[in-house]
């Protein structure tokens, strides 16, 4: 399986150019990879993708980088990136929800949680849809909803293969029930295209939970996950304070959707472009 | 039991002066002399009666959510009870389970057959485990779906009542893909061939609750609630603890009562519940629904299926509040 050949590490260095936006990654020169401890040089590891060359650990990235990955260089055209969050209900907790926007905004460097867009995959054109973890968890809200939508119609209008790449808390609580009805939206969106015959690759990666995966995140023609991303319904503690039990190892990872069928493959990051120019080859 | 109204053993703290009141009510109507305390009798009773309208009528985001939990309030099967006939209950997801915190059947309500779907949550203990406390597990959403396509195929349209704190976390149910029940549930009803109806009647809590509420018209009992989160959740996430206090809070920020939803565009209608709350009358609330989802059957039942689709996905297409750059 092409999941289990695929290289645990590129014969890259640091020589080589960083694929990552390197806004999104104010850090130092080194990092230290949070799965095994190692001490890694910045560039080396965004050269091999944000993926940990030691233990092969895929790293939250930023949707910038995550274009940037996935798209031929240069060949992304942002679609609606002027649509900002509302604060409709006026929401306030320990903050209130536009001051957590603002702060949203400056640390992740977007207007919003998810960028949309056209682009190419290996000469492909496609739309696209990447959430960015770093933007509110990656909650869906009106925006995020707004937007998917949006791209899901011009991938029906169009005739292009649509894919989104899922990365996200869940749905998000500072627009409680307008956020709960985007998952109506973008499933009856997937309606729409799924009858057109469009193509929908949904391409879950660490975490994708709550109402992002109890909606389109699960509606793929195609499910890819990247590998060992928390993949679930209910969140791990959720269940731990419901149930009274441990969970068992390797609960809600992509390995545990395969198992259990719910996903079609687990994808390494190294060969994400071509395992999506494939299958968009054989139903695209 | 009292005759005055509900005073069962659960009593909202609340609803105490309006309990002393019929304690005393009560008292009066058991003595062997009560026809020579009328006058008595009927202060004390227009006493509660604006009491309860008062407190009713002012109830906090975090009392409804309380009232909505009241165990006695009526549930999906003592609805389908009082305002169906022929009630012909169906089981099973035919893959893997019978879900008993979805149920599903046949009924006549009014001039219309429907398929009735709906949460439930059990009134003895016993009943209350089976059900998870009105928390589906898959299974519950596949039945659902199932019963709703036979719908679509015999032209019946479809009654969803709404009671469910969230779908249940489980490690059963994430094995058995929670997630995507919920997901291909909102896909398929939004583009199902025959009207759909939904009314929250208790609790709305999240996907576990829109899994059957992509409707052509939504509607929530007075004193229910519905959200993208539970407040205790809410409250735990963003408060860092769930208490009296952060719940109150969660509550009142996540604009879950009926007619918050109503003014932000969730839902079409409040169904109005009699004084004090659907558990003090069960059956003046489920008459209440009753003529609520006869109308809004009658209005569909004239709409052609295209028009239908359109306009149910229309009608969630529009939802939600973005700024424009």
């Amino acid at each position: 399986m092409a999941e289990q050949s695929a290289p645990a590490s590129r014969e890259r260095t640091w020589e080589d150019e960083g694929l990552g936006d390197k806004r999104a990654v104010p850090e130092g020169l080194w990092t230290q990879c949070e799965g095994c401890g190692e001490t890694l040089f910045r560039k080396a590891l965004e050269a091999n993708l944000m993926v940990c060359p030691k233990c092969d650990l895929h790293m939250r990235i930023s949707g910038s980088q995550r274009i940037a990955q996935l798209l031929d260089e240069g060949s992304f055209e942002a679609m609606d990136a002027g649509l900002t969050a509302n604060d409709p209900l006026g929401f306030v907790d320990m903050k209130a929800y536009p001051d957590r926007i603002k702060a949203a905004q400056r640390s992740s460097g977007q207007p919003e949680g998810l960028i949309s867009g056209t682009g190419f995959v290996k000469g492909r054109k496609v739309v696209v849809c990447v959430m960015d973890f770093s933007f509110l968890a990656g909650s869906m809200g009106s925006v995020v909803g707004e937007k998917i939508t949006r791209a899901t119609l011009h991938a029906l209008e169009h005739g292009l293969p649509l894919i989104i790449v899922s990365c996200s808390g869940g749905a998000r609580m500072q627009e409680s029930g307008l956020s709960l009805m985007q998952m109506a939206k973008t499933s009856a969106a997937l309606a729409r295209l799924d009858e057109a015959g469009g193509l929908f690759i949904s391409v879950l990666t660490d975490p994708t939970t709550g109402g992002v995966t109890a909606s389109f995140a699960m509606l793929g023609d195609v499910i890819i996950a990247e590998p060992k991303a928390l993949i679930g319904f209910a969140g791990p503690r959720v269940i731990k304070q419901t149930i009274r039990q441990d969970l068992p190892d390797g609960f809600q990872t992509s390995e545990f959707l395969l198992n259990a069928g719910f996903i079609d493959r687990i994808v390494h990051r190294s060969a994400l472009r071509s395992e999506i120019a494939r299958l968009i080859d054989f139903a695209g | 039991m009292a005759k005055a109204g509900y005073s069962g053993s659960y009593v909202l703290d609340f609803e105490q002066p309006v309990v002393e009141i019929e304690k005393q009510i009560d008292a009066l109507e058991a003595n062997p002399s009560a026809p020579r305390f009328a006058e008595e009798l009927a202060t004390l009773r227009s006493t509660r009666d604006t009491l309860l309208t008062k407190t009713y009528g002012g109830l906090t985001a975090w009392q409804t959510v309380r009232v909505a939990r009241h165990p006695a309030r009526p549930q999906t099967l003592d609805h389908v009870d009082a305002m169906c006939r022929d009630f012909v209950q169906l089981h099973g997801d035919r893959q893997c389970a019978d879900d008993p915190a979805i149920v599903t059947g046949l009924a006549r309500i009014g001039p219309f057959k429907v398929m009735v779907i709906g949460h439930q949550k059990g009134r003895s203990t016993a009943e209350r485990i089976r059900c998870r406390f009105g928390c589906a597990n898959p299974d519950g959403y596949r039945k659902a779906l199932l019963k709703m396509q036979f719908a679509e195929k015999f032209k019946l349209p479809i009654v969803t009542l709404v009671d469910t704190p969230g779908a249940y976390p489980g490690i059963e149910s994430e094995e058995r893909g929670q997630a995507e029940a919920i997901a291909v549930n909102l896909r398929e009803m939004s583009r199902l061939r025959t009207p759909i109806v939904s009314v929250v009647i208790g609790e709305g809590g999240s996907g576990g609750a829109l899994g059957i509420a992509v409707a052509d018209r939504v509607a929530m009992m007075e004193h229910a609630w519905y959200s993208v989160i539970s407040p205790e959740g809410c409250a735990a996430i963003l408060w860092k603890e769930a208490n009296e206090k952060t719940n109150t809070l969660a509550a009142q920020a996540l604009s879950l009562t009926a007619r918050q939803n109503l003014s932000n565009g969730i839902i079409d209608a409040i169904v109005p519940e009699p004084a004090g709350g659907a558990h003090r009358d069960p059956r003046a609330a489920s008459d209440a629904l009753q003529g609520w989802i006869i109308d809004q059957l009658r209005d569909l039942s004239r709409v052609d299926p295209d028009t239908l689709v359109n306009l149910r996905f229309e009608k969630f297409r529009r939802m939600g509040s973005v700024r424009s750059g």
